[in-house]
């Protein structure tokens, strides 16, 4: 966990966001993504941590009238994939998102996981079938699901709905994978089999996870930002954050002096 | 405890009680109320439906709705005013359908949210609140006389499928809406286009709204006298339409679509119309046919609804 510093896969560059109503919800951020590392965003209610995350796959562009300034830059190829050149469909094609609340479609368990697939053109039914087997099984999901894929995925329990849904973000072989909160809806046993699917998937890609628990954050991430009121308070290792915090607000936040 | 301050509370306990008895009979009162009300609503309606299934018995056998109308009473059936309601039904259905559900999506998904879209918002809205016989105007002058559609089969059933567009825009509005935001959210972020998101979820998870609006819509539609007097349906019709279905290639025609034709309720309002009794019998009994026609469509979009939605819980 512990060894030195490895290629950065993406970084934020003086990044500001704005909320079609005028608000100010990112000031400056400048934060590096290790490559194949677990970064964690933490922070109170509102910090932005949330907002700063959507901006890595242009979620805000669904909404008219939101507006990025700055760059988020990605390895290796140098794209700001905040550039107004930049299709927002290409960004998500690159990373994934995994929600707070499990969103599966009502569909199949096998089209949930398939869409991506299907949404990049492939028509070839054994691909998407080895696909769908390949990323339910990188969601450690295939074991139980693996006798009724042609069951709705409703019918799932919460913490394995939640697995599909990373099955589906998995899927589409992503360079980044976001984590909104993903364990906020879930109980202790499938919070736990999340984060260790977290810490395996690192091994394929990068994560950026956004967390209310600190104790979260301490167990999965390589590294941890502690942002407040629309500002990167601190970063660094996640060791050094929590054991030798160089703010007082990071401290007393993790602590739980406040927030 | 003393007696004395025993007795006082007796006697407060007491006053509270003749305060809640007090209280409670405004419950009984306004329940009572309540149920006069709604008996006075409902079994007016079932009296007038018991009255016309009464009045019309003798006329429910097949014959009925095989023969043509006729100077006979006795003789005189629904064929031809089934038959055109089906048919302008039919062109209802297919320029309804893909218009308004066209409208409604295009509205919610992609139009821009500024006055000008809200304003067409508000008269979508109000459209659906038009009197029908205006509607019944504006197709006598633009189809009739515009378009020299005559008074056809083509003109009703493109009339009546103004009249319900607002109903199939606005209910398609509204089950879009009640998508998740999440659930769009899953799609886009897994690389999804706009259109991918319309027609791969948007219009599959609002199926059973659309549906249940474009019957109710429907449903509306065939019990429609107005308009379709106005367009000048005929009253009196002994001939069916063309058929849509041939026995030779291309196996379909569209001769049907300039046919002159009746509708149910413009048969019944023909006989109705008549001085002599027998005619009213047969009147009844087609009034009858058309409130079991809209509760039965009406009893389909329900189960549609809920048949579709039972695999959908958010």
């Amino acid at each position: 966990m512990m060894n030195a510093s490895t290629a950065i896969k993406a970084e934020a560059r003086n990044l500001d966001f704005f909320y079609s109503n005028g608000m100010r919800a990112l000031k400056g951020i400048n934060m590096p993504l290790h490559e194949n590392k677990i970064t964690a965003l933490i922070g109170p209610s509102g910090c932005g941590k949330s907002t700063f995350l959507r901006c890595f796959n242009r979620m805000h562009d669904l909404y008219p009238g939101n507006k990025y300034q700055g760059q988020i830059v990605m390895h290796p190829d140098n794209t700001n994939i905040l550039e107004h050149g930049v299709d927002p469909i290409e960004v998500r094609m690159r990373i994934s998102m995994v929600f707070q609340k499990p969103n599966p479609f009502p569909k199949t368990i096998y089209e949930n996981v398939a869409y991506g697939l299907r949404v990049r053109d492939e028509k070839n039914k054994r691909t998407i079938d080895d696909k769908v087997e390949e990323a339910l099984k990188g969601a450690a999901l295939w074991n139980e699901v693996k006798d009724r894929l042609q069951d709705l995925a409703f019918n799932l329990s919460g913490g394995q709905q939640q697995r599909l849904c990373i099955a589906r973000a998995l899927a589409t072989d992503p360079e980044i994978m976001l984590f909104d909160e993903p364990t906020s809806a879930l109980d202790p046993i499938a919070t736990a089999n999340i984060e260790e699917l977290m810490s395996e998937l690192k091994e394929k890609l990068t994560i950026l996870v956004v967390t209310h628990n600190m104790q979260q954050a301490a167990r999965v991430s390589d590294y941890t930002a502690y942002m407040y009121l629309g500002e990167l308070m601190e970063y660094g290792e996640t060791n050094n954050i929590f054991t030798r915090p160089t703010r007082k607000e990071t401290e007393d936040y993790i602590t739980g002096k406040f927030g | 405890m003393t007696t004395e301050m025993k007795a006082s509370v007796l006697k407060n306990l007491d006053a509270v009680r003749a305060m809640i008895s007090r209280h409670k009979r405004n419950d009984i009162l306004f329940a009572a109320i309540g149920l006069i009300a709604l008996m006075l609503g409902l079994l007016t309606l079932l009296t007038l439906f018991v009255d016309l299934v009464m009045d019309g018995y003798p006329r429910f056998n097949l014959k009925f709705f095989s023969d043509f109308p006729s100077r006979r009473a006795g003789e005189a059936g629904l064929l031809s005013a089934w038959v055109g309601s089906a048919l302008v039904m039919l062109v209802t259905f297919l320029t309804a359908v893909p218009v308004g559900v066209a409208a409604g999506l295009y509205l919610e998904e992609y139009a821009p949210k500024n006055w000008f879209s809200d304003l067409i918002e508000i008269n979508v809205s109000n459209l659906a609140g038009v009197p029908s016989i205006i509607y019944g105007l504006l197709a006598l002058g633009l189809f009739v006389y515009g378009f020299g559609f005559g008074q056809s089969i083509l003109t009703a059933g493109l009339t009546l499928g103004l009249l319900i567009l607002p109903i199939v825009i606005v209910s398609t509005r509204e089950a879009i809406r009640g998508i998740p935001v999440a659930i769009r959210e899953a799609a886009y972020a897994v690389g999804a286009t706009k259109w991918q998101v319309v027609s791969d979820h948007v219009v599959k998870y609002s199926q059973g709204g659309i549906l249940t609006g474009v019957i109710i819509g429907m449903s509306r539609a065939i019990g429609e006298t107005a308009p379709i007097i106005t367009i000048g349906a005929l009253t009196f019709i002994a001939f069916l339409p063309p058929s849509p279905v041939s026995d030779v290639a291309p196996y379909l025609n569209f001769e049907w679509l300039h046919s002159s034709f009746t509708v149910l309720p413009i048969q019944m309002f023909n006989w109705l119309s008549r001085p002599d009794h027998a005619f009213h019998i047969n009147a009844a009994a087609a009034g009858a046919i058309i409130i079991v026609l809209t509760l039965l469509m009406n009893g389909t979009a329900i189960y549609l609804r809920y048949k579709i939605r039972k695999n959908i819980k958010w």
